[in-house]
């Protein structure tokens, strides 16, 4: 079928594609284009290659089987729609949430805040000519993974943050990995402005190319740091604080002219800021007697001296293993019944235990909400990440909507291409930081 | 209290449009006839209400029931710093309502997608055409009636 722009076609120009596969474009994406000569008269953008139907799938899954499928929407910070959507839940259900787990989830979720601005950065910066400044940022994103890996159990789809709490207490040791992960972003940081700040021709490709103004960026739905960049001062964080965000200190950078260089210059100052937030966080964390024991008996050794009895000591065992953290539950899980997983210790040793697992994991228990419908989103990697959830009473929710960030920034991508040239598109939809897990669902 | 007497405030100046105003766990919700719902939007974006922002438009299909489908909007005021959600309902058989492409710009995309996966029309949308789903495919994905493991392509595969 012919398209919107081939329709509108003068004859004299050329039609061009970028992308479905574009090396500019992150991920799969399509702009049809209408050119005369390198001006762009017209463009049409097609997205939904990476549609997966996630809405569909949640309608069939319960509540707490669908935390996967939130890692994958915003892929490159999956905690934050872990923490949007558990937070949702959290509203729904009335559950309150112990104080340590608060402050571990704030700490993942500017964690990965700034692994995503980091990301998105360095490949705006990347296409524009930077590689240095690509490699820099990568790998002061593996620092940040170091922590989140280690803690987790995984680098990108995490799964980490629970509806309830958090899935495991932070891992040994965490303080000094955290210093180390802000230190060297710090020190990343510092380069990348040396290099990028006052560099010509970065400042060509971004300065005063893709604006937007400050009415257009409103009625194009658009939140987080691109519509700072246009001025507008709106962070969820700040605007409808949630969890302990209302007791940290933390600037909310703005930019003047909503272009490209404006959007890029916000997510920097972004990222400082998350770095003070997360010194603050780390410090409101009190030191516990770690959940594993670091000195005991090797797991093989305790099995071959529990065949006799039960050991005395401690078994070492990995953070990440189930069945060792029962301890640590009070801090990091409501005690609110059936909202999370029984601990694996009970489970595997006591009647009741099992009882309890099957009565949370069998089909029509488990989570069950009561009807109604709920709103509640957090401040994303790229703006306000809403879950809109209508409960009808069983286990799966009936419906479940993803108020997609990216969505709204993409959707004027066009406006924003429009009369300027074809090497524009490329930082100005780089600065948009399109993640297609969430923009496609 | 003064949610309550914004509530108040705008059931007054859209009595005709609005049935009726509820609280969901903390969150308003008005629930608008259809036939006045680009009235009531429209007054609601301009001052003194000054909602400038569509922060969200989806769909619910309860199929079982006369209404059939529940448009959602959620409105942001950034002067206020609050929410609201709006509710209209759609009859199974036409269901149809004004677009609010005109109000705000996210719209345009935000409709298609209702369009796409629900099959509801939008009166007055510039372009309204699929936009996740591909051309040739069949039906609304997210209908209750559209099975969860249903299998398509339909459009044959190039050699």
């Amino acid at each position: 079928m012919e398209s919107r722009i081939q329709k509108g076609a003068r004859p004299d120009t050329m039609l061009i594609n970028m992308g479905p596969s574009h090396p500019a474009m992150h991920g799969t994406f399509r702009i049809m284009l209408e050119l005369e000569g390198e001006k762009i008269l017209n463009a049409e953008v097609e997205i939904g290659y990476l549609h997966r139907g996630f809405e569909k799938t949640c309608e069939n899954k319960t509540y707490f089987n669908l935390m996967p499928y939130t890692d994958r929407l915003n892929y490159v910070s999956p905690q934050i729609n872990n923490m949007g959507y558990a937070m949702t839940m959290e509203k729904m259900l009335g559950v309150r949430v112990p104080e340590r787990a608060q402050a571990i989830r704030v700490l993942m979720s500017e964690l990965s805040r700034i692994s995503d601005h980091l990301t998105c950065l360095a490949a705006m910066a990347m296409e524009n000519g930077a590689f240095t400044v690509f490699l820099y940022m990568m790998k002061a994103r593996e620092f940040l993974w170091d922590v989140i890996e280690f803690t987790t159990g995984s680098r990108m789809t995490t799964s980490y943050i629970r509806i309830g709490g958090v899935r495991a207490d932070l891992h040994a040791g965490w303080r000094e990995s955290v210093k180390t992960a802000v230190a060297e972003t710090r020190g990343v940081l510092k380069d990348v402005h040396g290099l990028l700040d006052k560099n010509q021709i970065f400042l060509n490709r971004t300065r005063s190319i893709g604006a937007i103004s400050k009415e257009d960026a409103l009625s194009y739905g658009w939140t987080g740091p691109c519509l700072r960049s246009a001025g507008v001062l709106y962070d969820v964080r700040k605007a409808h604080p949630y969890s302990i965000y209302d007791r940290l200190t933390f600037d909310v950078p703005l930019g003047d002219y909503g272009d490209n260089y404006d959007r890029y210059m916000v997510r920097m100052r972004e990222m400082d800021q998350s770095l003070r937030i997360i010194e603050q966080v780390a410090a409101l964390i009190p030191d516990t007697a770690p959940a594993v024991a670091e000195e005991g008996l090797e797991p093989t050794e305790a099995v071959r001296l529990g065949r006799l009895h039960k050991p005395a000591q401690k078994v070492r065992l990995s953070p990440n293993l189930e069945g060792s953290e029962k301890d640590r539950y009070p801090d990091i899980l409501t005690a609110d019944a059936p909202v999370c997983v029984p601990p694996k210790e009970d489970t595997y040793t006591t009647m009741e235990g099992l009882i309890s697992h099957f009565l949370f994991f069998m089909k029509g228990f488990g989570i069950r909400p009561p009807k109604g419908d709920v709103y509640f989103s957090v401040e994303g990697g790229n703006g306000e990440v809403g879950f809109y959830v209508v409960s009808d009473g069983t286990d799966r929710p009936y419906r479940l909507h993803l108020r997609a960030p990216c969505f709204h920034l993409l959707s004027a991508l066009e406006q924003l291409i429009r009369g300027r040239f074809l090497a524009d598109v490329v930082p100005t939809f780089g600065s948009m930081n399109m993640i297609g897990g969430e923009l496609d669902r | 209290m003064e949610k309550d007497a914004l509530i108040g405030e705008i059931r007054q100046r859209f009595a005709a449009d609005i049935e009726s105003d509820a609280e969901s766990l903390g969150d308003q919700v008005l629930i608008v006839r259809r036939e006045g719902l680009r009235a009531v939007m429209s007054g609601l974006r301009a001052a003194p209400f000054d909602y400038a922002v569509l922060l969200d438009l989806t769909c619910v299909d309860f199929l079982a029931t006369e209404n059939r489908f529940e448009m959602v909007y959620h409105l942001l005021s950034l002067s206020r710093n609050s929410r609201l959600r709006i509710k209209a309902s759609l009859p199974g058989g036409n269901p149809v309502v004004d677009s609010l492409s005109g109000l705000w710009k996210n719209a345009d995309w935000l409709e298609r997608e209702v369009f796409d996966m629900f099959g509801v029309g939008f009166t007055g949308h510039p372009d309204l055409r699929r936009i996740l789903m591909y051309e040739g495919f069949e039906g609304n994905p997210l209908l209750k009636s559209y099975p969860w493991r249903k299998e398509q392509p339909l459009v044959p595969l190039k050699d």
